[in-house]
C-alpha cells in the first residue's frame, strides 16, 4: 500500500498563456483506485494526457515505479506498463473487437518485418499467444463471443468497456481511465464499478478522471480534487465530500 | 480461413501460368504478355504503396521517383561501370531504401495534403535530377544499352522468360505483404491509419512504422524500376514522373486500398487500359483516369476488388439462406 507508484513533482503545463496544471505535487501509492475530479478546464486530461507522454511538460517531474517518464515518448511509457483509455472513445475503428485487443499485445511481442512476411513459427506461436491472450482479456470484461463484430458497430457502452480490455491487454501497472462513465446509463456504470475493482484487484492501480459521483465516492480508495490546474484537496472520499472548498466550487449542493 | 486463402493463392498462381499459353495460341492478342509483363513490374510498385497508403494511411506521391531511382542505379552502375546487373539491383535497392528513409524522417511528420505536397516535391527534384545530370543519366534523351537482367549464365532472354521472373516476383511480394497485414505489424499499421494518438498510447511507435513501411514501399519500386530498365533495355526521365505517381495511387484506389489483391487486379486492369483499349484517346488519357477515379470515391470507395467480393459473398449468403 506504501510503495508510491506514481509521482507528480511540481508539474506545470501551459498552453499559450493559459496555465493548464500549475506546480502539481502529488503521490499515488500502488495498487489503489485514485480518482481525480475537478471542474471542466480544471486539467484532469491534460495531466492525463501529461502522464502518458501525449504531451510535454512545461516544467516539473513525473516519476514512474521510481524512473523518470516525462521525457519519454508515449510509446514507451506504454511499454513501461502505463496504459490508457480516452474521454472520446478512440477505438480502431476499422477493426474488429479482437483485433482491437490483439493491438494491445504489441508492446508484449517482438516479431518483425522479416519474420511476419515470411510467417516463421516464432511468428505464428506469438500470434497464436496473442490471440489467446486477447481473448483472456475480452472474457475478462464480458466481450467474449463479440470478436468478430467491428468495433465501431458496437453500442457506445461495450465500446468503453472494449477500450478498457485494449488497455489490459498491454498488461498495464498503472492504468488511466479518461471519464469511462461518460454516457453510460445508471446499470453500465454499475457494471463499470465493479469491473474497476476487479481491475484492482489484479494488482492494478487505477487512475480515474470521472464526473459521475456516485462511482467516484463508492468505488476510489483516494480522490484528488483539482481545479484551475491547481490541487484543491485530497484524501478519502469521505474528507473531500466533507471539504468545505470542494463543496463551494464543484460539488455545490449536491446529495450523496 | 487460412486454407481458404491459400487456395486463392493457387488458383491464381495458376491462372498466371497458363496466362501466356493461351494468350500466346492467338495471334491478335499475343502481345498481351509483353503488356503483363509490365503490369507486374508495375505491381510491385502498387503493393507497396497499398501497404503506405491503404493500410497504414500514409499518401506518396513519389513511388515514380523510387522507381526511377531503382531503375537509373541498375541502368548507370551496369552500363557505366560494368557492375553484374544482379548486385546492381540489389545496390539500386539499398540506396532507394537510404533516401527514402532520409526523406520520410522529416515528411511523415506531415498528415494527408501537407505529405502528399512533401512527397511530390521530392518527386519532381529527382525527375529533374534525371533531366539535369546528363553525364549519369543521359538527360532527357534517356539512357541506352542497358543489357538484360542476369545471374551469372543465366540471363532472361525471352519474353517467356521476363513474363514467369517478374510473376514469381509478384507473387512472392503479394505472399510476403499478405503474411505481413495478417500481423501485429499489419494491425499497427491499421491502428495509425485509425488513430494515431490511440495507437501510440498502445505502444506502437509511430513514426518509427511510418518510416518503415515507406522505407518498404520505396525499396519494392526500387526494384520494379531496376526490373523495367533491364525489361525495356531503356530508360528516360519521363517513364517517372510525377504522372506515373499518379498513376500508381490510381492503381491502388481502383483496385482497392486496403486490399493487396486490390492493388494487383488495379494494376493488370490499368495497365491495359492505358496499353491497349484506350490507346485510341491518347492525348484524354487522362482525362479518362480522372473520370475513373470520380466514379470510384463516389461510388465504389473501397474499391472494385472488396466490392466484387463483398457482392459474391453476399449472393452465396442468400443462395444459402
Amino acid at each position: 500500500m506504501d510503495r508510491v507508484i506514481l509521482k507528480l513533482e511540481n508539474v506545470t503545463r501551459q498552453f499559450g498563456g493559459v496555465t493548464a496544471l500549475s506546480g502539481i505535487n502529488y503521490s499515488i501509492p500502488e495498487g489503489i483506485i485514485q480518482a481525480i475530479i475537478g471542474p471542466n478546464g480544471a486539467g484532469k486530461t491534460t495531466l492525463f494526457n501529461c502522464i502518458s507522454g501525449m504531451l510535454t511538460l512545461t516544467s516539473g517531474k513525473i516519476f514512474f515505479n521510481n524512473s523518470r517518464i516525462d521525457e519519454l515518448p508515449a510509446h514507451q511509457i506504454a511499454t513501461l506498463g502505463v496504459s490508457r483509455t480516452f474521454q472520446h472513445v478512440a477505438l480502431f475503428k476499422n477493426m474488429t473487437v479482437l483485433e482491437n485487443v490483439m493491438i494491445g499485445r504489441h508492446t508484449k511481442s517482438k516479431s518483425g518485418f522479416l519474420s511476419c512476411g515470411l510467417r516463421s513459427p516464432f511468428m505464428k506461436r506469438e500470434e497464436k499467444e496473442i490471440k489467446e491472450r486477447a481473448r483472456h482479456f475480452l472474457d475478462y470484461v464480458g466481450l467474449i463471443g463479440e470478436e468478430k463484430v467491428m468495433a465501431g458497430s458496437l453500442p457506445l457502452g461495450k465500446q468503453k468497456i472494449l477500450e478498457i480490455a485494449r488497455a489490459l491487454a498491454t498488461e498495464p501497472k498503472l492504468l488511466l481511465l479518461d471519464e469511462p462513465a461518460g454516457g453510460l446509463n445508471t446499470t453500465e456504470t454499475e457494471q463499470l464499478g465493479d469491473l474497476i475493482e476487479k481491475i484492482r484487484e489484479l494488482g492494478i492501480t487505477v487512475l480515474l478522471v470521472e464526473h459521475d459521483m456516485n462511482l467516484v465516492m463508492e468505488r476510489s480508495d483516494r480522490v484528488l480534487v483539482l481545479n484551475h490546474g491547481t490541487v484543491l484537496a485530497s484524501g478519502t472520499p469521505k474528507d473531500v465530500k466533507n471539504n468545505e472548498k470542494v463543496v463551494e466550487v464543484y460539488l455545490g449542493s449536491m446529495e450523496f | 480461413m487460412k486454407g481458404k486463402s491459400n487456395f486463392v493463392l493457387l488458383i491464381f498462381a495458376i491462372a498466371i501460368a497458363i496466362f501466356p499459353v493461351v494468350v500466346g495460341s492467338v495471334q491478335s492478342i499475343s502481345h498481351y504478355v509483353d503488356v503483363m509483363v509490365f503490369a507486374g513490374i508495375f505491381a510491385l510498385v502498387s503493393m507497396g504503396l497499398s501497404l503506405l497508403m491503404g493500410y497504414a494511411g500514409q499518401i506518396s506521391l513519389a513511388q515514380a521517383a523510387f522507381m526511377g531511382i531503382g531503375a537509373y542505379a541498375s541502368g548507370i552502375l551496369t552500363t557505366h561501370f560494368g557492375w553484374p546487373s544482379s548486385v546492381a539491383l540489389v545496390c539500386g535497392m539499398i540506396l532507394t531504401g537510404a533516401v527514402a528513409y532520409v526523406i520520410g524522417v522529416p515528411s511523415l511528420k506531415l498528415k494527408g495534403h501537407y505529405l502528399a505536397m512533401a512527397t511530390l516535391g521530392f518527386g519532381m527534384i529527382v525527375h529533374i535530377v534525371f533531366n539535369e545530370e546528363v553525364n549519369l543519366t543521359g538527360g532527357p534523351s534517356g539512357l541506352v544499352g542497358i543489357e538484360t537482367l542476369g545471374l551469372g549464365n543465366l540471363r532472361l532472354e525471352s519474353l517467356y522468360a521476363w513474363y514467369y521472373f517478374v510473376w514469381a516476383c509478384v507473387v512472392v511480394f503479394l505472399i510476403f505483404c499478405l503474411n505481413l497485414v495478417k500481423s501485429r505489424i499489419g494491425r499497427a499499421f491499421l491502428a495509425i491509419h485509425a488513430d494515431e494518438r490511440a495507437a501510440e498510447a498502445m505502444g506502437v511507435s509511430v513514426s518509427a512504422y511510418k518510416v518503415k513501411v515507406f522505407v518498404l514501399s520505396a525499396m519494392m519500386a526500387s526494384l520494379a524500376g531496376s526490373l523495367y530498365a533491364h525489361y525495356v533495355e531503356f530508360i528516360n526521365p519521363s517513364s517517372f514522373n510525377l504522372m506515373w505517381s499518379i498513376r500508381f495511387v490510381l492503381m491502388v484506389m481502383v483496385g482497392g486500398l486496403q486490399s493487396l489483391w486490390g492493388a494487383v487486379f488495379g494494376t493488370i486492369f490499368l495497365t491495359f487500359l492505358s496499353n491497349e483499349w484506350l490507346q485510341v484517346f491518347s492525348e484524354f488519357e487522362m482525362l479518362i483516369y480522372g473520370v475513373i477515379l470520380l466514379i470510384i470515391a463516389l461510388f465504389i470507395p473501397r474499391g472494385l476488388v472488396p466490392a466484387i467480393v463483398e457482392t459474391i459473398r453476399r449472393r452465396k449468403f442468400a443462395a444459402k439462406s
